[in-house]
């Protein structure tokens, strides 16, 4: 397999130059790419967003507020959770919470969370999971109705002490086959909605100073 | 100089006497992984395919002229700039694919099939030789993720090529084929994988029962496993 001998000097010289002309290429590559990578990430997030809103809401001109809190118990992460507040004519109308139920079966399981301000829920999304095939990802809306259960529920309704499974005498169905998965997910959006009830007021105080500080830039 | 022959010869190899796949079993990681539909399979065949076949043409001029330790080094710096563009490239172009094959895209430079390669360049007779080989290992290891993707994506959801679209846009939207099942889900979980897989080389040794092997395919295969 030696072959030809070969020349140090033209294997430097070719090695130089591949690595320059490589080094251009996803130079070049990176500034074309750039902008577009930005804008697919942007339009990904708005659909999302938008899914989990009141559906009266998406005519309207909305501008979004992105924060970040931090509540181990009540988020489910360590780390702090992003919440995007949502101004319909200067009015705070909704927060999503970018929460996390760290029970899931294989993994903790991702979730984005729309509350109106009147503590309403107005969608939930799993975002990302590791959930069984088959059993755990039917809380995916594409493979079936479960997860729009929450949609109109909120802590009154049903009341708060019902926030559960029926395998636990609550209100909500399980997935069959996937109790674990179903009662990590009752329980994120329950802890979300307690979250939103005891810092409303601060959330929507916060975005709004956010939002007249970048008009002030 | 070569004659049409011994072309011939080369791509045949690639393509089926030789398969990365069928017969050097190299490159199965992203085989297994992303071959749930046939969309998929096509996506990362033709990057794969790419990445071989303009690697192998950088480097097919230079092989007389490189130290033969610094082969393998220039060849994964090509491929690994090549990869990375690809990457950048279907990000910002083919978002919601790419968002699909994941890090199996960037995975290409270590893609046993494409590693191998490498030595193949250095054992064909000339640069012309030496970029077919690239195209036709290429397009057979192509060709396999094509039809494990469309077995899967057959049995696994009863539909074929349902999302062309993510490739070639709307346009491609109605070109697609919906069976009246449901499908049976393991083929399209890891298990089935590898059922499918061990199905396709059963067929292939099937097929290949009468053939002698080849003194020229026995030559083929000690070269591509050398740098492992």
């Amino acid at each position: 397999m030696d072959g030809p001998k070969g020349n140090v000097l033209l294997t430097l010289l070719a090695v130089a130059t591949f690595a320059a002309a490589g080094a251009y290429s996803i130079g070049a590559s990176h500034d074309f790419s750039k902008d577009r990578i930005a804008a697919n990430q942007r339009a990904r997030l708005i659909t999302s967003l938008n899914s989990v809103l009141d559906p009266s809401l998406r005519s309207h001109d909305l501008r979004t507020v992105q924060l970040a809190v931090a509540d181990r118990a009540l988020l489910g992460s360590a780390e702090p959770v992003d919440v995007f507040v949502v101004f319909d004519a200067g009015q705070p109308v909704a927060a999503i919470f970018a929460s996390v139920a760290p029970d899931g079966y294989n993994a903790p399981i991702g979730l984005l969370i729309g509350v109106s301000s009147s503590a309403t829920l107005t969608g939930v999304r799993p975002v990302s999971h590791r959930e069984t095939a088959g059993l755990g990802d039917r809380m995916e809306p594409a493979k079936s109705g479960w997860i729009l259960r929450f949609d109109g529920a909120s802590l009154d309704r049903p009341p708060r002490e019902r926030w559960a499974v029926d395998k636990d005498d609550g209100d909500f169905d399980s997935l069959s086959g996937a109790t674990i998965t179903s009662r990590a997910v009752v329980k994120a959006v329950k802890n979300t909605l307690l979250y939103f009830e005891q810092h409303r007021d601060e959330i929507f105080r916060d975005a709004a100073a956010r939002a007249a500080d970048a008009n002030a830039n | 100089m070569q004659t049409q022959t011994d072309l011939r010869t080369v791509l045949a190899t690639g393509l089926w006497r030789n398969n990365a796949v069928l017969v050097q079993l190299l490159g199965l990681c992203p085989l297994l992984a992303v071959t749930t539909s046939v969309v998929n399979g096509l996506a990362l065949g033709l990057a794969t395919a790419a990445v071989l076949t303009v690697g192998s043409a950088l480097v097919a001029p230079l092989r007389g002229a490189l130290l033969p330790i610094a082969r393998v080094p220039l060849y994964v710096l090509i491929t690994a700039s090549l990869v990375t563009c690809i990457d950048l490239l279907s990000n910002a172009l083919l978002d919601d694919l790419h968002e699909r094959l994941g890090i199996f895209i960037p995975l290409i430079v270590t893609n046993s099939a494409v590693l191998a390669h490498a030595e193949t360049i250095a054992s064909q007779r000339g640069p012309i030789a030496a970029t077919l080989a690239g195209l036709s290992t290429g397009l057979g290891f192509l060709g396999v993720l094509v039809t494990l993707g469309a077995l899967r994506e057959l049995l696994g959801h009863g539909t074929l090529l349902a999302d062309l679209p993510l490739l070639f846009g709307d346009r491609a939207a109605g070109f697609h084929l919906a069976l009246p099942f449901d499908g049976m889900h393991v083929a399209v979980l890891p298990p089935g994988a590898f059922f499918g897989t061990a199905l396709l080389l059963a067929l292939c040794n099937l097929l290949r029962r009468h053939d002698a092997p080849r003194p020229a395919a026995v030559a083929e295969n000690n070269a591509a496993e050398s740098p492992q």
